[in-house]
């Protein structure tokens, strides 16, 4: 779509869309396009000197049977964050459609976790959940499950899981809740008189209805996974024990500024600016689909 | 829960009823859990944390723990005032929100009213910035910005975050919803495009300034990784990163008290935001993902 009457200036536009422009090549493009430099070359240990290595950077990580480990960490992690966040979120939202009274104020008491920052998440979670002094471990113990999230790897991946998930639930929710509320009463109204329980009208009409909202959430849970949570590993396990919650960005991370490998660093960053560009694709493609509906 | 009686709406409505009522009430309370655990311990001591199981219902140091963290900081790991790190977080999320509304607002103006060369060209650079977050493109980044000696100051805290693909989208998608009459209008009154920027699309764009000013605020005092890299003196810290810095050694070393209290001060601000602007949050929300 276009504007049919514009204005007309030489030198206006421009200047209009500089500071964008500026910002946008200074800190992104000239970044990235370094990034995609570094990624060919090798440093000697003290970063005095450096060679060029073509795609040795690429085939070394690919041999690295760390990286490939990160990338399996990351794919249990992000999945099990959107289907825990999503599918929470989808059970309240349907039970918020249903109630008439007191539907806002569940809204509000259910949104606000989205304010809270993934580092904090991550502490305040880890916290309840803390091996020596947590009150959620204490009663764990209690009921027979010995909890310790330092040592235990699967406990550590649910930790992080759990921090991530918890303010993408309030995400899903609304988006959920929209996607349920522009469902014609009168269709499950029908679906209801012909004799269709409650689940059967469920997954016949309504969740058919909003696979585009869940399909949409699918997308942005996953891009949330991969890239935002960041502070949540930070601030809980560091990626560990040993690897078991080191997914991608971490490592990318980790290597670059912890272990100063900046060659190895920038090759990982350039093959996740390919999988941002994939999931961006999917998701525009998607977009398309959603504005036709 | 079927019910054949009944007609028409439909099932058993006092037990459905029931039965939703139940589940919101736990998912409220399961959400609210880790905040009410973390509000409890910031009114506690430390000895009182640290005895295992901690109380669930709050102390009486409520005071204490608030002013020492404000004023002092943690006593062990960082030990910076916590009142400084809100200012920053609250400098750094204004001006992030307000940068991004402003460069967004201006790039999607030019491009809707504007025909020139390399008019497409910008919209794509703009895009692209959607694929270059700044967990890709780490250390460059930080070179950059060391480079310009942005360490350690708001600008390097804020500039390399305020670009806004989404905001520009945003503007660009409303502004092609605006009636071509109006600029016609402003032609044949002899109103420069400037003027007519201030005086209708300006005006006309309030509510959806407003609504994306909240979100921007939360995800400018959310951010984590790029402070993190960029400040290495105390007194430039944001709250969540001086947050993580408090968390130096074990669980009973850690002044959880303070710590906790900090949580609290570090989430209450973007929490009351999305609970008292949860209007402009919801639309923010919504629009910004279309």
């Amino acid at each position: 779509m276009e504007k049919r009457v514009v204005f007309k200036s030489a030198w206006l536009p421009y200047a209009l869309v500089a500071p964008q422009i500026i910002v946008t090549i200074v800190f992104f493009f000239w970044p990235a396009i370094e990034a995609v430099y570094y990624s060919f070359l090798v440093q000697d240990p003290f970063g005095l000197s450096s060679q060029f290595v073509w795609f040795q950077n690429f085939k070394d990580l690919f041999d690295d049977s760390h990286y490939l480990a990160s990338f399996r960490v990351t794919a249990v992690f992000s999945l099990l964050v959107a289907f825990l966040g999503m599918s929470i979120a989808l059970l309240l939202a349907t039970m918020a459609d249903h109630v008439i009274r007191g539907s806002l104020g569940y809204k509000t008491l259910l949104i606000w976790p989205y304010a809270v920052a993934p580092a904090i998440a991550g502490v305040l979670w880890a916290f309840l959940f803390s091996p020596s002094i947590g009150i959620v471990t204490f009663y764990l113990l209690k009921a027979g499950i010995n909890w310790n999230w330092v040592i235990n790897e699967n406990q550590a991946m649910l930790l992080v899981v759990m921090a991530a998930a918890y303010k993408q639930v309030s995400y899903n929710f609304l988006f959920f809740l929209a996607g349920l509320q522009s469902i014609p009463k009168s269709m499950i109204e029908a679906a209801a008189i012909d004799g269709a329980t409650p689940m059967r009208r469920f997954w016949t009409i309504v969740f058919p209805l909003i696979s585009p909202t869940t399909f949409f959430l699918l997308v942005v849970n996953i891009v949330y996974a991969f890239f935002d949570t960041f502070g949540v590993i930070d601030a809980t396990t560091q990626g560990g024990p040993g690897e078991a919650t080191k997914i991608l960005v971490y490592k990318v991370y980790y290597d670059g500024v912890r272990a100063a490998d900046l060659g190895s660093s920038s090759a990982q960053s350039v093959i996740l600016m390919f999988v941002v560009i994939a999931l961006t694709v999917v998701q525009f493609r998607f977009v398309e689909r959603k504005v036709q509906y | 829960m079927k019910n054949s009686t009944t007609a028409l709406m439909v099932e058993n409505r006092p037990v459905a009823d029931f039965i939703a009522h139940a589940i919101l009430i736990v998912g409220v309370i399961v959400v609210a859990f880790p905040l009410w655990v973390t509000f409890v311990a910031s009114t506690r001591t430390f000895d009182e944390i640290v005895h295992v199981p901690m109380p669930l219902f709050p102390g009486t140091h409520l005071l204490e723990n608030y002013h020492q963290a404000l004023v002092a900081g943690s006593a062990r790991g960082s030990s910076a005032p916590v009142g400084t790190m809100l200012l920053n977080s609250f400098i750094v999320a204004v001006s992030i929100a307000i940068g991004k509304i402003v460069i967004s607002i201006l790039s999607a103006f030019a491009i809707v009213y504007f025909r020139f060369p390399l008019r497409k060209f910008f919209f794509w650079m703009i895009f692209i910035t959607l694929m270059l977050p700044v967990e890709v493109r780490i250390i460059p980044t930080f070179k950059v910005a060391a480079d310009m000696h942005l360490l350690d100051s708001y600008a390097g805290l804020v500039l390399p975050l305020i670009a806004s693909a989404t905001a520009t989208f945003l503007f660009r998608q409303f502004f092609l919803t605006i009636p071509d009459e109006l600029v016609e209008a402003a032609r044949i009154d002899g109103a420069g495009p400037m003027r007519f920027f201030w005086d209708v699309i300006l005006p006309l764009s309030k509510t959806h300034i407003a609504a994306l000013f909240v979100i921007l605020f939360i995800y400018g005092w959310n951010q984590y990784l790029w402070p993190l890299l960029i400040t290495s003196r105390e007194s430039m810290y944001t709250v969540v990163i001086g947050i993580k810095r408090m968390i130096a050694g074990g669980d009973a070393y850690n002044e959880w008290n303070v710590i906790m209290a900090t949580a609290m001060l570090g989430l209450m601000p973007p929490a009351l935001v999305v609970i008292l602007m949860q209007k402009w949050f919801v639309k923010g929300l919504v629009e910004t993902e279309k």
